[in-house]
């Protein structure tokens, strides 16, 4: 019969020697090959220590950007939150009052702004649709919680360090989004 | 010092050795669980567990409070007191080995001569063996007591099997027995260090057997056919919870060592120290470095345990009753015969 690769083998079918029926040899294989596993290198990694590294097109938490005066960009506009095929996102629209130009950037803003992270895809088409730069997905991912409104991200968990007042938190978030 | 014609001193010096030997035991015991998962890890390329203290030291601390912290449940259905009575009697009869081992040689302490053994009968082989199949009745008893077919149907297998084995066990030590002249472990460990080879060298093949049947009496993988969990569920103790499963558990590791030190003693030359003599130390020194390499020796063949456990699969039934009946037996008996002949070759 031919055979399609040349990867087949005949079935062995013929009685074992002796020494294979007493196992003791190949048991004594088997514990070699245990033994060196003792020094092979360990893949695990030790979590809350180290981290894994993410690709540079990671998708994890989102992150409310600011301009480099330290503005919200965010203009409420909702294309987020029509985009978002989870129905993740809602927010509330609100008009910037006299004086607050150093605060927002256009004349409208996200008075509330909440992301539920357990309805979250990660597939980042709020951050393909919004129009503002105003969101984008960085490269961490959303902690353990103990209850389900913890998952719930506000405005303050999602904004970004202001870039004026606090250079270095800015500039770590910054960092991660890489 | 005599009072009612007892030498007291001997038996409080008894009672403090039997403690301290006991608590080792279990302290020893307890690592053994940690050393136990830690070389699971290590041959699977795992870490292992090393969050609790450092390196996770602390890691049987916590496994032990959280078993005593557990709910103690009694099935209404089971015999209340065999129920209680069998995780006590597997732990008893486990340790009770502990009493003829020689630990090293005598102490000089306060003006006495103090045996590192708790008792130095001249049947100690015949009283561990009465000790081993005592263990079996704490797993038969439990099993039984839950009333749960799993348990008693794993307590059944516990039983013949160890029976089987304790056959072959026993015949390689005859033939052990034949060349040492003598029953008491003190005799045959002291003529192993009094210079002479180790005992393995003239019983390779007894050792073999007699290392396969203690693997098969602590119920240790590949024999761990009373706990294999895809026919029988858990095992004879499925029922139990809290700490009773706890001394389950225990007596098996407890099983492990002490079935170590008989091995140790009887083959490997027990507390002696190959390549050193001991009569250059001081005698209490020599004590010391006795019971330390009788511990070495012991944590070696406990690794050597875990290493097959964590090696071989687990034996069909069948397979395990045909090596019991049809290969251990026949091969311990041909062992016995060969020894005979060549003790009276050489005579």
């Amino acid at each position: 019969m031919q055979t399609l690769t040349n990867k087949a083998l005949a079935v062995q079918r013929q009685p074992m020697t002796f020494w294979e029926r007493l196992y003791l040899i190949n048991i004594i294989k088997g514990m070699m090959i245990t033994f060196s596993h003792m020094f092979k290198k360990q893949p695990t990694i030790r979590y809350p220590e180290q981290k894994r590294e993410f690709s540079p097109v990671f998708r994890g938490l989102h992150v409310l950007n600011r301009d480099e005066e330290g503005r919200e960009r965010c203009t409420a506009c909702g294309l987020c939150a029509v985009a978002c095929p989870a129905e993740a996102i809602t927010m509330e629209a609100a008009e910037r009052m006299e004086g607050e130009e150093n605060i927002y950037r256009e004349e409208k803003y996200a008075a509330k702004y909440e992301i539920n992270m357990l309805r979250c895809i990660f597939c980042g088409l709020c951050e393909e649709a919004c129009p503002k730069d105003a969101i984008y997905l960085s490269e961490t991912f959303a902690p353990a919680n103990y209850t389900r409104k913890g998952f719930i991200y506000d405005k303050n968990d999602l904004l970004i360090p202001n870039p004026l007042t606090n250079a270095a938190d800015y500039a770590k978030a910054k960092g991660v989004q890489a | 010092m005599t009072l009612l014609s007892f030498d007291w001193a001997l038996v409080i010096e008894k009672l403090i050795l039997i403690v301290i030997i006991v608590l080792t035991t279990l302290l020893i015991t307890l690592y053994t669980t940690f050393g136990e998962r830690k070389v699971a890890a290590i041959l699977q390329d795992r870490p292992g567990p090393n969050r609790a203290g450092p390196f996770g030291l602390l890691q049987p601390l916590a496994d032990g409070l959280k078993l005593i912290m557990k709910e103690e449940i009694i099935p209404t259905s089971a015999s209340k007191w065999l129920f209680i009575l069998g995780p006590g009697l597997a732990m008893t009869a486990s340790l009770m080995t502990s009493a003829v081992i020689p630990w090293g040689t005598d102490v000089h302490l306060f003006g006495r001569t103090i045996a590192l053994q708790i008792a130095d009968v001249n049947i100690g082989i015949l009283y561990i063996f009465a000790v081993v199949s005592m263990g079996v009745y704490g797993i038969m008893i439990g099993g039984w007591a839950s009333n749960n077919k799993f348990s008693l149907m794993s307590a059944l297998r516990a039983a013949s099997q160890a029976i089987s084995y304790e056959i072959a066990m026993g015949l390689a030590l005859i033939a052990l027995l034949m060349t040492t002249g003598s029953l008491s472990l003190k005799t045959i460990v002291a003529d192993q260090a009094a210079g002479n080879w180790w005992n393995v060298v003239y019983q390779p093949l007894g050792f073999i057997i007699f290392f396969i049947c203690a693997m098969a009496e602590c119920n240790r993988t590949p024999f761990d056919l009373p706990e294999a969990e895809n026919e029988l569920n858990f095992g004879y103790h499925q029922e139990y919870s809290s700490m009773k499963l706890g001394f389950y558990l225990f007596a098996e590791y407890v099983n492990m060592i002490m079935s170590s030190a008989i091995m140790a003693s009887m083959y490997f030359g027990g507390y002696d120290l190959p390549f050193f003599d001991e009569t250059t130390v001081a005698p209490n020194i020599a004590a010391m470095i006795g019971v330390g390499t009788l511990l070495i020796k012991i944590v070696l063949f406990v690794f050597l345990f875990m290493w097959i456990r964590w090696t071989i699969p687990r034996f069909r039934y069948d397979q395990l009753m045909n090596l019991g009946w049809k290969t251990m037996i026949p091969l311990a008996l041909f062992n016995m015969l060969l020894t005979g002949a060549l003790i009276l070759a050489k005579l």
